[in-house]
């Protein structure tokens, strides 16, 4: 039997799909323990110390799963003033519309939960759903500085929706399709020969290099990590709207941070750095190495963002506005202006 | 991108006639940062590897008892009131017959609260007699705070690791 006729579903939708999802949850609930360890890690040589050294006997590897098992040991307290059913359903609203996204993601040609023909489109609604939950958790927190961070997140996530949608609409458009597989797909065909070799080449090389740093800016800003995090701005606001959070209803916001970074940099990876597609290995192993080849190209994306945290202060909210409103739109609408016209033309 | 409108996120400033390039700045913090993630980190694991402090660290405060007059200069002067001194005063015989009765002050209790204690030396400074020392000295954490107030025999034995002073300057 080679690899080609592998089939990767059971023949029943359902169960398809429920194992799909289950697969889908798993990985990404264990995705995020590494990825908050290299965070430690990464950040910690970059400012000069070690980060965990200790847990786990060897470079502290155990360290996310020890804090993980702190927090569940702590109580889960309300504030007597919350608007209690609000303040607790607001972590799940959050970490549900990031584990929404990751059903859109393809990983390989069929190792995708479900390849929709409108995957972008609602990858992007999805994602912004989260902002309720935000909004929800800062309004009955019943703190001020929950408000005030819930509010500055609301108007910094809307802000930064925008060039976001307008960076993946160039994509879209010279894909001609909104299926992330379609776009992958769309990223794998040759652009011309090098003798006999057809050469396939990312969008990131073809044209959508503006886009791609819109983009990433964008996504950062969309994170609220480190040059956007007036949200939180711990010196500030205590914690934003995860202040009066604790124990498991905390670690769920944790783990949603963490899991939205690894799903938008997984999109990134697929609109730009052509997803789960790599050159001379046969289409027929794409559903096996094609999850590894797309999680590298996130994980590059991941520390490029761990990196981006450990260098530059945070931006004031005022910044912070001017750069989407002021410039990061306008970038993008042209760079979508160019991008058609190129798309018509050629 | 930190300054507001012009979006020449420069930041290196220095020298006008260099070129700018625009976002410079924001590629020179970026290459800074991931030069120290080759680097070896500064860290010192402490309770297996020690730092050995500057000679004349300010670790903990040591008494000489011979030099103190118990004169409470430094008990006055102390910021928050750590340290306390006790004492009487001896008549000592004279040395001659039909001599003058000396008296002189003996030290009954000097202690420090490291509890209360800011390090600010003022007391070192202020001792008139030279009897009060730093020694760079850091490991004497206790499991309680009570534990931290120092009598006279401990400040005493801190002498021990006082360093001499440095050189004179030359000229």
């Amino acid at each position: 039997m080679t690899v080609a006729e592998l089939n990767l579903t059971t023949g029943y939708f359902w169960l398809d799909t429920v194992i799909k999802v289950a697969i889908a949850l798993g990985f990404m609930m264990t995705l995020a323990l590494p990825v908050i360890y290299a965070e430690l890690k990464v950040m910690a040589h970059m400012q000069n110390r070690v980060g965990p050294y200790y847990a786990g006997g060897r470079f502290g590897w155990a360290q996310p799963i020890a804090d993980g098992l702190k927090f569940l040991q702590k109580e889960d307290l309300v504030p007597r003033d919350a608007d209690a059913a609000v303040y607790k359903a607001a972590p799940a609203v959050v970490v549900m519309a990031t584990f929404a996204v990751f059903i859109v993601i393809p990983l390989g040609p069929q190792v995708v939960v479900r390849d929709m023909d409108i995957g972008i489109f609602y990858l992007l609604a999805i994602s912004s759903i989260g902002v309720l939950g935000v909004l929800m958790a800062g309004w009955s927190s019943a703190n001020k500085y929950s408000l005030i961070g819930g509010l500055r997140a609301a108007g910094q996530l809307i802000a930064y929706e925008l060039p976001l949608i307008l960076a993946a609409l160039a994509v879209v458009i010279q894909a001609g399709t909104m299926s992330l597989v379609g776009i992958v797909e769309a990223q794998g065909e040759p652009l011309f020969t090098i003798g006999s070799v057809p050469i396939s080449l990312p969008y990131l090389l073809t044209g959508q290099i503006v886009s791609f740093v819109i983009f990433v800016i964008a996504m950062v800003a969309e994170l609220s990590r480190i040059p956007f995090d007036m949200p939180f701005a711990e010196s500030e606001l205590t914690m934003g709207y995860v202040t009066e959070y604790s124990g498991i209803r905390f670690a769920m916001f944790f783990l949603g941070e963490y899991a939205s970074l690894i799903a938008l940099s997984l999109v990134v990876a697929t609109l730009f750095l052509g997803g789960y597609w790599i050159p001379v290995i046969p289409d027929d192993w794409l559903n096996l190495i094609g999850p590894m080849v797309v999680m590298g190209k996130a994980s590059l994306v991941i520390f490029f963002v761990l990196w981006i945290r450990s260098t530059f202060p945070r931006l004031r909210e005022d910044q912070l506005q001017t750069m989407a409103w002021h410039w990061l739109i306008p970038l993008a609408l042209v760079n979508l202006l160019v991008i058609s016209f190129v798309k018509v033309v050629v | 991108m930190t300054d507001n409108g012009n979006g020449n996120g420069n930041g290196n400033g220095g020298n006008p006639k260099e070129i700018k390039f625009p976002f410079a700045g924001l590629f020179k913090g970026l290459g800074f940062t991931g030069k120290y993630l080759f680097k070896k980190p500064a860290t010192v694991f402490y309770p297996d590897e020690k730092e050995i402090p500057v000679p004349r660290a300010r670790g903990v405060i040591a008494l000489d008892t011979e030099a103190c007059t118990v004169c409470m200069l430094c008990a006055r002067e102390c910021p928050d009131w750590c340290i306390y001194i006790e004492g009487h005063k001896e008549e000592q015989e004279p040395e001659e017959p039909g001599g003058r009765i000396k008296v002189r002050a003996e030290l009954d209790r000097f202690d420090i609260d490291y509890g209360l204690c800011m390090y600010c030396g003022i007391c070192v400074d202020v001792c008139p007699f030279d009897a009060l020392f730093w020694s760079p000295e850091y490991e004497y954490s206790e499991h309680a705070v009570v534990d931290l107030l120092h009598d006279k025999e401990k400040l005493t034995d801190w002498l021990e690791t006082v360093t001499p002073p440095p050189p004179l300057e030359s000229s």
